[in-house]
């Protein structure tokens, strides 16, 4: 993972060691909801939920905080998840026909960044099965598995197939009974003559255990037949002669029934009377949702309750005709029945109830429900089931992020202000009672300061995460829709009456849907989309920049308003002329005041003019300025007097297509695009993913892929330098406020910069009332009032290579980044050095550069894209802390470029440090998503709904550190005194295991989680085979290909032996 | 302030030692080259002394007038202004072409040229057929290294000054077979794909289609992906160093003897010699670089070293700067350019219209030389620095032509 390539590598050993020290690189946790799941299961004795996906990664979460993560070597979806209760064991079935076993075990030590780390503990697959076909039988579907049952015993899992037969395997071995497998023979012989029609029984649908006999499990037939069946004496006990097709059985608590679910929407109680061999009709069978035809039952849950009538749940079995498209899951209590209406299709769900075998009852308090794109909790024992906030797994992307932001530190008076914010707005619906799924201990120290991550969503809204642990939480949402007239806005308060007729209308409409989760991908209007964020932490101004050239400056208030907010209008075009812009519209500004709840409320709205997207934004609140940049130019704007103060064009005369606004691209990119899906779909055909093969199918394969190569031409790049007029080079990259010097080596003062995307960078010395003494004193008699902001251009750089300005910022006299506004006022940050000169670093694509201020020269420079061939994407400055020296901390400069890797470098020498591969490059978002905190962590979206968060600190970590208790049968282990040794956040290390050992219960083991060393990543990059070669095809390549496959897989069959065998744990 | 001069008027400011004249001629005025020089005669009052013309084109390049053809070329290139610089002849030739601003100020320096020598006995323009000497040229591409590359492989230089003229190639993916000891090796390369018709690349000769690139301005590229080494190219375009394999290895310089003999046989091979040493990682002596080129109708060498390292020209980076921010000047370039420098901003006006205050800005390069880049059109101690970005800057600079004076 790390890599030292650098050329100009010292080698001095003592660097190196503070290297160590200070840099190491680490993938922490995924924050946000998996993508695309596919599996969900919930151990109800250790209280911990598993969540599978369809890249093969399993995800066990318990109280917040508490978290491990498991990935598949073969990257099938997970179709099943079991728990093995209070063993930390859990059994997967993937998508091709395998069964795996893991388990939370404690790893062996590794080195991170010089730091030892024992006894990490993870889920680890420990075990993998696939069973085999059956002798004579060609066609593999016969032994797919359609559903496993894990006896309450735990040493027996029942294998459901769809050829119909039974299997049964030993646990934790993962090895076959081979002669109690049950065919469907052995049933059709004991049903009666009438019922015996030549047919098969179909697959397996449901096998559940009894739940007072042990010993005895129920198993259900596609075709509808339900058998009882005895394991100890091998014969059918009782036989239902149902004739609908089956979907789900379930029991009730005492065993005294079961009930039955079916595809037409349908479900069936069935009495179950020991001596009575064959049922013939079930007691009673009822269309909840018919007469007309329905859809499926597809899962039913039969949940017992103190008060007498039982809980029915189930999911789907919706009209055909009107509601047939809709996600829904039924709650049903005596009349009290709601109709839960999701937005995104439910995977599965299970109930929290209680397990002791000597209650008499059920009782379930909350229902989990895992849905495509969010998992909702609905909590059963206050009347009306309200649904309960979520404390993790928050569905990120309920509208698409499409910015983020994060601020380090924050103040406590602002923590709890925004905190406050979300409170009220979370309102009536809340309910007090706390997150069912609680298992496991977060033994992570509370976190030494608050952190907030802002994302900006298509929909106009900015959302605050509590960012400070591993659970990413939501805090509060800021709508900016309600500032506009939007079209799809018929009403001055949309929230309201929408739900209120609902209500009263409940009575008559049936069903009684209840829209339920946030899942809402569809934006009103694509105009309102946030583009860029800035919050100044210390004043609570926060400024918000969108796709229709809309910057909004909000106030932090705590009362609710209702005012008009000021609009201006900035024309970035200026005097230009001869462009005309073919975009959106800019969006109308609501006339009428409008009410604003308590939290960020918008103080005055700024209007770019052409309204193409932001590209950049810069608040200093101490002057009350904002600068935002647009493809066309920039503009300042002081919010205090409400005043244009500067707006300059950045075009230049040859760029037609920054003009045209954003729908003149979309044809070429539609082309890239398709290239780009040819090329990956190529390397996926010829990629290993294959679990049958047989050689001639990987001759075909192979074949395939070369001739698919031959299709597409191969791919050219064109060499030529930039020129000034490339399309969009008027672009503002980056601003940024500073007190610096730009007229002389003397006077300091306040000053805008400005970086564009073709090279270009403006500096402008800024006259600000009361700020950079002297000045408003030499211009002699302006009284303090009607004084304004005035801005000067002080100097221009053009870059001669010509690539986008990524970013620029001021390093002081010592070459330490200026603090942000407020911070030296306020004494909360070392003041930056005025005495000694300035310089400032601009950092572009290409080239990593600092110049010397006020007279600009270079000093120093890296040109990393001439000598690694990659290009800066993002850039941050970053303070990096020892882990050996309490008060030894480094300003660093990150830089993540276009191939997904983080260079670092120190500054101002700008000399190469580390460099560690972070993110695929083929992953754009991801990259494009990446932002970073000021010490050294950083997140990036792995898919639409999840942030990745990593660390580039040796001594900043935020992992999951948590232990969960287990009754795991022994096993011999090889530890001797069974104390592990952890660390923590903060790197030094703490007998873990100190609670644990006062305990005597043999059977108790207590291990302790953090990290996973396994970089999860999306799947795609896994030993994918691609031929590079576009000359002719000969029978040699084609061997060469076949046999490089070969090898590929023997190499995987090594891998998983070695990994396969299962590690020792640790016991007290 | 002056007006801009009829269309039909070339205006000449004319040097001849410290001397400026200034008058129009129309564009399609006097015939030919033996007319101009006798007006130039005439007007700078010095009938009988012979002596060269050199005019400044729109790189800021000089050029020599001394034929019909060249004389038309600088006429129709006059922007509108023609600058004109007459030298005596003397022994030390006049440097013309490329980086010959620059190098004359820091090889030979100014007084080189303003040394009045004695009548020259030889002059070129007498001659009945005129061929430029090869220092007349802008060289555009050259073969170096030769001495310490294998045969089989060339390393190709590609001066981009400011020419409107692409690059003009593209490369691709490919499988390159390398011989190694267990046998032969697949393993994927970069190729050139295409040349350009009238690119630079293809008007050298000296790259070809399937040419395998090796290396990028002495970086291997070897384990980079295409895009990667397209990216590093970009990032080298102003001064492109390759080093490929050359799919037709028939045009191979051969070393015939040592190695350490001047490879003179190279089968295009020219008696110019690039002085210095320009890759990264190939610190060879200077006598032993064997440059190589086609003879295409404008490509040629000039015999002076190419000094401009990588590192050197990267400065270029322009800076404004604004003079009226300045209360105090005494940071202000102490450079002699400063002189013009001070003298001209005022005129210079400012380089985009959108500037919030039209304030007078003064032009200075952040280099070592520290020429200005307003000098650029004035006066002869231009600085070849800027010559890539002048093309660029161009615009604006014709712009700012029409309010230039002196």
């Amino acid at each position: 993972m790390m890599k030292f390539r650098f050329r100009r590598q010292g080698t001095d050993p003592q660097r190196e060691k503070i290297k160590q020290e200070l840099f190491a690189f680490s993938k922490t946790v995924e924050h946000g909801f998996p993508h695309q799941p596919s599996a969900l299961a919930f151990d109800p004795k250790l209280q911990l939920m598993a969540i599978g996906t369809k890249s093969g990664s399993i995800k066990v979460y318990g109280a917040p905080g508490v978290e491990f993560t498991g990935l598949h070597k073969d990257l099938s979806a997970v179709t099943q998840i079991h728990f093995l209760p209070g063993q930390g064991r859990l059994l997967s079935l993937l998508d091709d026909n395998t069964i795996h076993l893991w388990e939370l075990v404690v790893g062996a030590s590794r080195e991170v960044g010089g730091v030892k780390r024992e006894g990490v503990v993870s889920l680890q697959e420990v075990g993998n099965y696939s069973l085999p076909g059956r002798p004579g039988i060609e066609s593999c579907s016969a032994t797919r598995v359609t559903v496993l049952l894990l006896l309450r015993s735990c040493d027996l899992l029942c294998i459901g197939t769809e050829g119909g037969g039974v299997y049964f395997l030993d646990l934790p071995r993962l090895s076959l009974k081979d002669t109690q497998t049950l065919l469907q023979d052995q049933i059709t012989q004991s049903l009666p003559d009438d019922h015996r029609c030549g047919k098969s029984l179909g697959p397996v649908e449901s096998l559940q255990e009894h739940p007072q006999r042990a010993g005895k499990i129920l198993i259900g037939y596609s075709r509808g037949l339900v058998v009882l069946w005895d394991l100890s004496t091998r014969h059918a006990e009782q036989l239902f002669l149902g004739k609908q097709q089956l979907e789900s059985l379930v029991w009730e608590r005492s065993g005294s029934l079961f009930v039955s679910s079916h595809n037409d929407g349908s479900y069936s109680v069935w009495p179950v009377v020991s001596g009575n061999t064959y049922s013939h009709q079930p007691a009673s069978s009822t269309i909840p949702y018919g007469p007309f035809p329905c859809k499926a039952i597809n899962k039913i849950l039969w949940r017992t309750t103190c008060t007498g009538s039982p809980v029915l749940l189930y999911s789907g079995g919706m009209q055909r005709a009107s509601y047939g498209d809709r996600h829904c899951l039924t709650i049903q209590r005596d009349k009290d029945h709601v109709t839960l209406d999701f937005t995104s299709r439910v995977i599965d769900f299970f109930t929290v109830h209680s397990i002791e075998p000597e209650k008499e009852f059920d009782d379930p308090s909350a229902l989990v429900v895992l849905l495509e794109e969010e998992l909702v909790v609905i909590d059963l024992q206050t009347p009306g089931w309200p649904s309960l906030p979520t404390p993790y797994l928050a569905p990120l992307h309920s509208s698409a992020i499409t910015c983020s932001c994060h601020i380090s530190s924050v103040p406590p008076k602002l923590w709890e202000r925004v905190v406050n914010a979300g409170r009220a707005q979370q309102g009536r619906q809340r309910t007090h009672r706390s997150w069912p799924i609680c298992g496991g201990k977060n033994r992570a120290p509370p976190p030494r300061q608050q952190e907030l991550l802002l994302t900006g969503h298509e929909d106009g809204t900015v959302r605050f995460w509590d960012a400070s642990g591993v659970a990413l939480t939501p805090l509060y949402k800021l709508s900016t829709a309600n500032i506009f007239h939007t079209d799809c806005d018929p009403s001055d308060d949309p929230q309201d009456p929408s739900s209120d007729p609902d209500m009263q209308q409940e009575e008559e409409e049936w069903p009684p849907f209840r829209k339920v989760g946030c899942f809402d991908p569809y934006s009103d209007d694509p105009r309102l989309g946030i583009q860029k964020i800035s919050l100044c932490k210390y004043s609570n101004r926060l400024v918000v920049a969108g796709t229709a050239g809309q910057v909004i400056v909000l106030g932090l208030s705590d009362d609710r308003s209702a005012h008009l907010v000021d609009v201006s209008v900035v024309d970035l075009l200026q005097d230009r002329e001869g462009f005309t812009w073919k975009g959106h519209d800019r969006l109308e500004p609501r006339l009428k005041p409008a009410p604003f709840p308590p939290g960020f409320q918008p103080l005055v709205l700024v209007q770019c003019l052409p309204p193409a997207s932001v590209t950049a934004v810069a608040l200093h609140a101490e002057w009350n300025l904002i600068a935002f940049g647009t493809s066309h130019g920039f503009g300042l704007f002081d919010y205090h007097r409400r005043n244009t103060v500067l707006a300059r064009c950045t075009l230049h005369p040859n760029d037609s297509l920054a003009m045209e606004g954003p729908l003149s691209r979309v044809k070429s990119l539609k082309k890239s695009l398709r290239q780009s899906f040819r090329r990956i779909r190529k390397s996926r055909v010829s990629g290993k993913k294959r679990t049958i093969a047989t050689p001639t199918r990987k001759i075909q394969e192979a074949n395939a892929a070369l001739a698919e190569q031959e299709e597409v031409a191969p791919v050219q790049r064109r060499i030529e330098p930039r020129s000034a007029d490339d399309s969009l080079s008027g672009v503002v990259r980056c601003l940024c406020f500073a007190d610096t010097f730009l007229r002389d080596g003397t006077h300091h003062g306040p000053t805008l910069w400005a970086g564009t995307n073709s090279g270009s960078v403006y500096a402008y010395a800024l006259e600000v009332p009361g700020i950079g003494l002297g000045r408003a004193c030499e211009r002699g008699g302006a009284s303090e009032s009607s004084v304004c902001v005035e801005a000067v251009l002080g100097k221009e750089i053009q870059l001669m290579h010509r690539a986008p300005v990524v970013s620029i910022c001021m390093l002081d006299g010592r070459g330490k980044p200026l603090p942000d506004p407020y911070e030296a006022s306020q004494d909360l940050a070392i003041a930056p050095d005025m005495t000694n000169a300035h310089s400032v670093l601009i950092a572009s694509e290409e080239q990593l550069k600092v110049f010397s201020l006020p007279k600009v020269s270079a000093k120093t420079k890296f040109k990393l894209t001439a000598h690694e061939g990659c290009r800066v994407r993002k850039v941050a400055l970053v303070v990096f802390s020892s882990t050996a020296q309490e008060d030894y901390s480094e300003h660093t400069l990150v830089c993540l470029t276009n191939l997904g890797d983080m260079h670092l470098f120190n500054i101002p020498g700008l000399r190469p440090q580390v460099r560690y591969n972070c993110i695929r490059k083929e992953d754009i978002s991801g990259i494009a998503s990446c932002v970073f905190t000021k010490t050294g962590q950083g997140f990036y979206l792995i898919s639409p709904s999840e942030y990745e968060r990593f660390s580039l600190s040796a001594k900043v970590l935020t992992e999951p550190l948590c232990s969960v208790q287990l009754d795991r049968p022994l096993e011999p282990t090889p530890a001797s005194d069974g104390t592990t040794t952890q660390p923590q956040a903060n790197g030094t290390r703490k007998n873990q295991l100190g609670q644990a050992e006062g305990q005597t219960e043999e059977s108790l083991s207590s291990l302790s989680s953090p990290v996973l060393d396994t970089p999860l990543d999306s799947p795609l990059s896994c030993a994918d085979l691609t031929i590079d070669s576009t000359g002719e095809i000969t029978v040699e390549d084609v061997r060469d290909f076949l046999t490089t496959v070969d090898e590929a897989e023997n190499n995987l069959k090594n891998i998983s032996e070695e990994e396969g065998r299962p590690t020792g744990i640790l016991i007290n | 302030m002056r007006d801009t001069p009829p269309d039909h008027c070339v205006v000449h400011l004319v040097q001849f030692e410290a001397e400026y004249r200034r008058f129009a001629v129309k564009k399609n005025g006097p015939g030919g080259f033996q007319e101009f020089y006798g007006l130039l005669q005439t007007i700078h009052q010095i009938p009988g002394v012979d002596v060269l013309l050199g005019y400044a084109d729109v790189h800021g390049d000089l050029l020599p007038i001394n034929n019909d053809d060249n004389f038309h070329k600088a006429v129709s290139s006059a922007n509108p202004l023609l600058r004109i610089i007459i030298t005596k002849k003397e022994d030390e030739p006049v440097v013309f072409g490329t980086n010959s601003l620059q190098r004359r100020k820091k090889g030979l320096g100014l007084t080189g040229l303003r040394t009045p020598g004695a009548g020259s006995t030889h002059s070129k323009n007498r001659t009945g057929l005129m061929i430029g000497m090869p220092q007349n040229f802008r060289q555009v591409s050259s073969i170096i290294d030769v001495d310490i590359l294998p045969e089989t492989h060339r390393r190709v230089r590609l001066h981009k000054h400011g020419t409107h003229k692409p690059l003009g190639f593209y490369i691709r993916d490919g499988v390159s077979v390398r011989v190694t000891p267990q046998g032969v090796e697949k393993v994927p390369g970069v190729f050139i794909s295409r040349l350009v018709r009238g690119g630079l690349a293809e008007s050298t000769g000296l790259l070809g289609v399937n040419d395998e690139i090796l290396e990028v301005n002495g970086i291997d590229v070897a384990g980079k992906s295409l895009d990667q080494v397209t990216d590093m190219m970009v990032a080298n375009s102003h001064n492109l160093i390759v080093t490929v394999k050359p799919a037709n290895q028939r045009n191979n310089v051969m070393h015939r003897g040592s190695k350490t003999s001047m490879g003179n046989s190279g089968s295009v091979g020219s008696a110019g010699s690039t002085g210095s040493i320009l890759s990264h990682d190939s610190p060879s002596p200077a006598s032993q670089s064997n440059p190589i080129t086609a003879s295409c109708a404008n490509s040629n060498f000039n015999s002076i070293a190419e000094g401009d390292s990588d590192d050197e020209d990267d400065d270029g980076d322009i800076i404004l700067e604004n003079d009226s921010l300045m209360p105090h000047d005494s940071h202000q370039v102490t450079d002699s350019n400063n002189v013009n420098l001070n003298r001209d901003s005022p005129t210079n006006g400012p380089h985009s219209s959108t500037v919030v205050r039209p304030l007078p800005q003064s032009v200075s390069l952040p280099s070592s030389v520290g020429a200005s880049l307003s000098d650029s059109s004035m006066t002869s101690n231009y600085n070849r620095n800027t010559a890539h970005t002048a093309s660029n800057r161009q615009e604006s600079m014709r712009e700012d032509g029409t309010i230039i004076t002196l």
